[in-house]
């Protein structure tokens, strides 16, 4: 196969499905991975993300559906020939090689020349940001600099494809934002396909241009971030990314006062909390319930405001603390409003 | 470890103390005592001609044993910690089973195959593969077999540990480059295998050193080791400041890649 001449594939995925003995890890699963996008595969562990993953890397063959590249199926294909970039959670660096002998590995197995390869490995060295660490071996660099030599390692031969298992779970909150925005620059620079498994919904919402959401070995949802987070298409999907206040609608109504309703009148009503305002009179019209206001977190920027209707539900509401008088308190009879269009029924 | 635990550790060093820490401080009285004082029994054993020759047999014979104990060891290592149930089974009883038979009925166990009427060549006479046996025994050949057969488990133990070490991820990264089964082996696997690989070799060469019962049966007095020639210094033309020298600088030898041996696990776990 010429994989250097691709500099970015797409993948079709049809009915993919994975079972090891009786339990199925896959069921049907079908998506196009576009030519240069950065996907994301989020869900929670044990969701199927990572055995998508490793289908599509060819390590694990699938029980049932076809995988094609750029067209050309590559169901049956070996990993060794597919040429997919790796990166791994744990870096998975060989350990006795210095890190520019790690990223020359990859090349010296293709038998590029020496000057190439010195040329080449100077150059992805540069890109990633480690200058200077070039003859020390992995065991003497820290979590984020061995996080930067396996994505060098694996972006040194250009492969059409870039596979990320959760390669940013064992770094520190700061040096994660980091890593991510240095990803996002990557991505951009090197213009290939990259597929990222992650179980942080933040990770995946900074990152990708779509979100791929899998739960109990299905795909949920694709779309991007925006959609997936204002449109979720049902609830698992709803309640996974981010909060969400679901309020049980019966006839079109809440807890006895009208409300909009796209759609069933009887059903649950799901709005995001950073969509919801407070009241502290009843509003003559528009959407609103009455509620209590049991807790309320002061975090600069927003306030947290924790709220019970008289029917029972839990409310979260994230409001500008501009927008909030000061003497709000817990224990406070209060209403919580928002504009229809920014409530959706599951 | 606080005191208390410490004392339960107190019978052991009273008895190795006893048992060898004593004898071995009167073998070395001995060695600069007999038959008069001085260090003349030193310069006897490191320029007798024989004895030179007996070390360097030695020598030579634990370096062939070493890399073909290991050798073999990596192998079944490799069997024993990377393929199915049934072969793990299988590695794990050619493991175990040399442990419960005594070294002396493998010595002459060796014999019954490898002596010149023993089953090889009548086999191989039968098959008329041979016209006059073959010499196995009572030569550095035999010596060397039963040697390894002995030592390959104590091999495989430290190699098998630092295999089970190796992150399968880092093999997959490999795969994922599009390296050769063959490169990944020899350009991956083994350098991570490397720890193991010289605490094996060290075990081995240390052990093989002191070796008695193997090379005084196998080698039929032909291939004397140094040990077998200590103990013929004792007993047959007894000079016990001579035997008591040699066992001295036996001794240091052995002490000193020991201290090695604990460098290298050291910074094996160091790291």
């Amino acid at each position: 196969m010429a994989r250097t001449e691709r500099k970015a594939a797409e993948i079709d995925a049809t009915g993919i499905g994975k079972s090891f003995g009786t339990f199925k890890a896959l069921t049907d699963v079908t998506l196009t991975i576009a030519r240069g996008e950065f996907l994301t595969l989020l869900g929670p562990s044990g969701s199927g993300k990572t055995t998508f993953l490793m289908v599509l890397s060819g390590f694990e063959p699938p029980t049932t559906g076809r995988l094609l590249l750029d067209g050309r199926d590559m169901t049956d294909i070996s990993p060794e020939e597919r040429g997919f970039g790796m990166v791994f959670q744990g870096y998975a660096l060989f350990p006795h090689l210095t890190v520019e002998e790690n990223i020359a590995f990859p090349l010296k197995v293709q038998r590029r020349g020496r000057a190439e390869i010195r040329r080449r490995v100077a150059e992805i060295i540069e890109m990633v940001g480690l200058g200077g660490h070039g003859h020390k071996r992995p065991a003497g660099l820290s979590g984020g600099q061995q996080q930067r030599v396996a994505l060098a390692r694996a972006l040194a031969y250009e492969p059409p494809v870039m596979l990320f298992d959760e390669p940013f779970s064992a770094l520190d909150r700061n040096l994660r934002s980091q890593m991510q925005d240095e990803m996002r620059r990557i991505h951009r620079e090197t213009g290939t396909t990259f597929v990222f498994v992650t179980h942080d919904q933040e990770e995946a919402l900074t990152l990708s241009s779509r979100i791929a959401i899998f739960e109990a070995g299905c795909l949920q949802q694709i779309g991007s971030p925006r959609d997936i987070y204002e449109r979720p298409g049902n609830r698992f999907v709803a309640e996974f990314l981010g909060d969400i206040n679901v309020l049980p609608i019966r006839d079109g109504k809440l807890e006895g006062r009208e409300v909009t309703v796209q759609g069933d009148p009887d059903g649950d009503l799901a709005i995001r909390p950073e969509y919801m305002r407070i009241a502290l009179q009843a509003p003559a019209e528009g959407n609103a319930v009455a509620a209590r206001l049991t807790d309320l977190t002061y975090l600069g920027g927003v306030t947290r405001l924790n709220l019970r209707t008289a029917g029972g539900a839990e409310l979260v509401l994230s409001v500008p603390t501009a927008e909030l008088s000061d003497g709000l308190t817990p224990g406070a009879e209060i209403w919580a409003t928002w504009p229809g269009e920014r409530a959706f029924m599951l | 470890m606080t005191r208390r635990h410490m004392l339960l550790l107190g019978p052991l060093l009273l008895f190795l103390a006893a048992a060898y820490l004593i004898p071995f401080l009167g073998v070395m009285r001995w060695s600069v005592t007999l038959p008069e004082p001085g260090l003349h029994q030193y310069r006897a054993a490191l320029t007798d001609p024989l004895v030179q020759s007996v070390i360097w047999r030695t020598l030579r014979i634990c370096t062939m044993v070493t890399v073909i104990t290991v050798a073999a060891a990596y192998m079944l290592a490799l069997i024993w910690v990377r393929s199915g149930p049934v072969a793990r089974v299988l590695v794990e009883l050619c493991i175990l089973i040399p442990f419960w038979i005594s070294v002396l009925t493998r010595a002459f166990g060796w014999l019954a195959l490898l002596s010149n009427r023993g089953l090889v060549n009548s086999w191989l006479e039968a098959l008329g593969i041979i016209d006059l046996p073959l010499v196995m025994v009572r030569n550095e050949f035999g010596v060397v077999v039963g040697m390894v057969h002995f030592l390959i488990p104590f091999a495989v133990f430290p190699i098998a540990t630092a295999m089970r070490n190796v992150d399968e991820r880092v093999l997959m990264a490999a795969r994922s480059m599009g390296a050769s089964r063959a490169r990944i082996f020899w350009q991956v696997f083994v350098p991570m295998t490397r720890p193991g690989i010289l605490g094996a070799m060290l075990l081995v060469f240390v052990f093989s050193l002191g070796f008695f019962i193997t090379p005084a049966i196998l080698g039929g007095g032909r291939s004397v080791m140094v040990a077998e020639l200590i103990y013929l210094r004792l007993f047959q033309s007894p000079n016990w400041g001579l035997a008591a020298a040699m066992s001295v600088i036996l001794m240091a030898g052995v002490g000193l890649l020991i201290a090695l041996l604990l460098r290298q696990l050291g910074e094996r776990t160091a790291r």
